[in-house]
């Protein structure tokens, strides 16, 4: 999936570090029930906060 | 070692010798940074695999030059405390020496385009080149050298790889090559501001700090300076990246298993269990059994004691202080060399295996969702599980975490519930003369406590808690060389910290003893103790010793005949009960004084209170 917008300042910021920035291709690998999502890109994994994620806005891509 | 920590934060400066250069080292948090300082300087520095254990600042030297390593940080800015302290090292550095994770060049370059930006002469070590490649990593060198304009080395610093190319290239750092467009406003806006490149950035990127120290308007073009290197990272990737994707391997699997509750918490469980186990019977009950029974007791409190004899007479004052029940030549060295040491060794030990495997972010992870019922997130669990180490530690380690709010309710959370080790192995020894049912009643009412106060905190407390957002490390077989030397510094830390609170804590009782304010102190709290608690009148002593050491207090026990569910009430209170002198000293340094007194007065209240009703239910009061 593309990101498309990140509806926080502090997670912008801290997404285009780590190279998930609006734009970038992720893919979810790990989806904790009612908790955290992680995110890969790459080699790279981040796990992100149910509310947080929820101000993420995707596009699913096709595989 | 915990106390000394917070004044590393004031110091922002280098502190360079005359005439000599400070080389920076600076890299996003476990990419081996620590041990290419180690490497460098011959100077050994904490080495682990969660964000935030070098705070601290380490110093060293390399010939000419005086090196300095920063926190791992994702890029330079004011957002957390490790950020500061590395900003300002930067600032006030010459040489910057970038370690990035050659596996990971998408997420490390941010921060290498961002020193080019600030105009620092640097020179980079393309750190972890080994696993880049067994992961089918493949990087042009050459080829980033030229998009960058500085020297570019590989190495593998664990094995020295690349060590004495990295010194070699050091004389040799440059300025790498700024964003064409950014380059011209940075140069007019430290004209103006009549400050470094380096400083005009920041305020460019809307640092507060460093725009208010320059009295200019912080500005607003962060996200247009980051997007657009973000895009440069990007394409710098682009070009100088090979990869062959591999099907999901192993630790891909194994990594998800870990975050996933079906498999996470069975697996979580039995982790703990084997913590339990470690810790709570073979080092708590054989090692400190054999340490502390056979040895301390059996033969050096004996000897001691008829060494001090011929000096004084036994009875006397002078040999109660000394050679006593609470002795400053007895109780202390015994409970710290048989007791506190192995225990303490053992915990760090652990600690590093699940910092250095990378365990410790995915526990973070799984926990996230019921740490957000308490105000908390994910992160929070390092605190507590640091916690279980040493509280005053866990205190320390708030820090971590993103909000105020989150540091009150983690602390009072740690404050309150969460037992030390030290006092987690003597529970554990004084259990083992009850039944079974009675080590879990223990267990699950503090774990009852604990989300009960967390829950309440979360409502009570005013203001917004931040959310889950961490870069999970990959999982790596941890070395074992470096655990060794890790738990060695650590152990050895802590010894030389609490011996003082030993000390001074059993001379205190000592004393207490000797002017008969104890018998006092025990008279006084009798109808507490046996009508309310319905334990014997002389446990008031056990929690006197509480306040000065938390294990000391359950220690205190050993030599009372309790009845199973009066451990049980003795327990739970002696837990629940004011925090150790070091961990209250901790918490005042870092909250306050009104945060101090109420939490002392709360967990007081509270220990007693509950301890009671316990007593109560099990009809022993």
């Amino acid at each position: 999936m593309e990101i498309l917008s990140v509806d926080d300042p502090h997670a912008r910021v801290q997404a285009l570090r780590l190279g998930m920035a609006e734009g970038a291709c992720v893919q979810c690998v790990t989806r904790v029930p009612a908790g955290p999502l992680v995110i890969r890109s790459g080699r790279q994994e981040i796990a992100i906060g149910r509310k947080l994620a929820e101000r993420i806005s995707v596009r699913m891509l096709d595989a | 070692m915990a106390a000394s920590n917070a004044s590393c934060h004031s110091a922002g400066g280098t502190h360079v010798r005359e005439g000599a250069e400070a080389v920076v080292l600076v890299g996003n948090p476990n990419v081996g940074k620590s041990v290419v300082f180690n490497a460098l300087t011959g100077t050994y520095v904490d080495v682990s695999n969660f964000p935030g254990t070098t705070v601290e600042l380490t110093r060293g030297r390399l010939g000419e030059h005086d090196v300095v390593d920063t926190p791992g940080v994702y890029g330079v800015s004011s957002f957390t405390d490790e950020e500061t302290v590395a900003r300002d090292i930067i600032l006030s550095g010459d040489i910057v020496v970038n370690v990035v994770d050659s596996a990971h060049l998408e997420r490390d370059l941010f921060l290498t385009l961002q020193l080019a930006d600030m105009g620092k002469r640097m020179v980079v070590a393309l750190n972890m080149a080994d696993e880049a490649r067994h992961q089918g990593v493949g990087i042009d060198r050459d080829l980033l050298e030229d998009l960058l304009g500085v020297p570019v080395v590989e190495t593998v610093a664990v094995e020295g790889e690349g060590i004495a190319e990295l010194k070699a290239a050091i004389p040799r750092a440059r300025v790498g090559h700024a964003d064409p467009e950014l380059a011209p406003v940075l140069a007019e806006t430290a004209e103006r501001l009549g400050c470094s490149r380096a400083e005009a950035l920041l305020v460019l990127e809307g640092d507060e700090a460093v725009s208010e120290r320059l009295g200019a308007e912080p500005g607003g073009e962060r996200d247009a300076i980051y997007l657009r290197r973000r895009a440069r990272v990007d394409d710098m990737c682009g070009h100088v990246v090979t990869e062959s994707l591999q099907g999901a391997s192993f630790s891909a699997k194994l990594s998800h298993a870990m975050m996933h509750p079906l498999t996470g918490i069975p697996m979580l469980l039995v982790l703990l269990g084997a913590i339990y186990v470690v810790i709570g019977k073979l080092v708590a009950g054989n090692l400190v059994g054999f340490l502390q029974g056979t040895l301390m007791e059996g033969h050096y409190i004996p000897w001691v004691q008829g060494l001090v004899g011929h000096l004084a007479a036994p009875n006397s004052a002078v040999f109660e202080v000394l050679a006593g029940q609470f002795g400053l030549l007895t109780m202390a060295p015994s409970t710290l060399l048989g007791v506190i040491l192995p225990l303490v060794t053992a915990f760090y030990l652990l600690l590093s295996l699940l910092e250095d495997s990378g365990y410790l972010l995915r526990i973070a992870t799984l926990t996230d969702r019921i740490l957000v019922s308490m105000g908390l997130n994910g992160r929070a669990v390092i605190p507590f599980i640091l916690g279980l180490g040493c509280v005053t530690m866990g205190t320390l380690s708030t820090r971590v975490l993103g909000s105020r709010r989150e540091r009150f309710i983690a602390t009072a959370l740690m404050a309150v519930t969460v037992p030390c080790s030290a006092q987690l192995a003597i529970v554990a020894a004084l259990m083992t003369t009850a039944a079974p049912i009675y080590t879990v009643a223990y267990f699950a009412i503090l774990a009852a406590v604990f989300i009960a106060l967390g829950t309440l905190l979360h409502k009570l407390v005013p203001g917004q808690s931040s959310d889950l957002l961490i870069d999970l490390p990959p999982l790596r077989l941890p070395r074992v060389d470096n655990m060794l030397r890790k738990t060695g510094i650590k152990a050895w830390g802590f010894m030389r910290e609490v011996t003082m609170f030993f000390a001074v804590g059993t001379l205190v009782l000592g004393l207490l003893k000797v002017t008969g304010a104890l018998g006092w102190i025990t008279t006084a709290a009798a109808p507490l103790m046996t009508g309310w608690l319905g334990l014997p009148r002389e446990t008031a002593t056990a929690f006197v010793m509480g306040m000065i050491r938390r294990d000391f207090g359950a220690a205190g026990f050993f030599s009372m005949d309790l009845t199973s569910p009066q451990l049980l009430v003795a327990m739970v209170t002696i837990t629940l009960f004011v925090p150790c002198i070091a961990s209250t000293v901790v918490v005042l340094k870092e909250r306050g004084w009104r945060y101090m007194f109420g939490l002392v007065a709360g967990s007081t209240g509270f220990a007693v209170l509950l301890g009671g009703v316990i007593a109560h239910v099990l009809r022993i009061a």
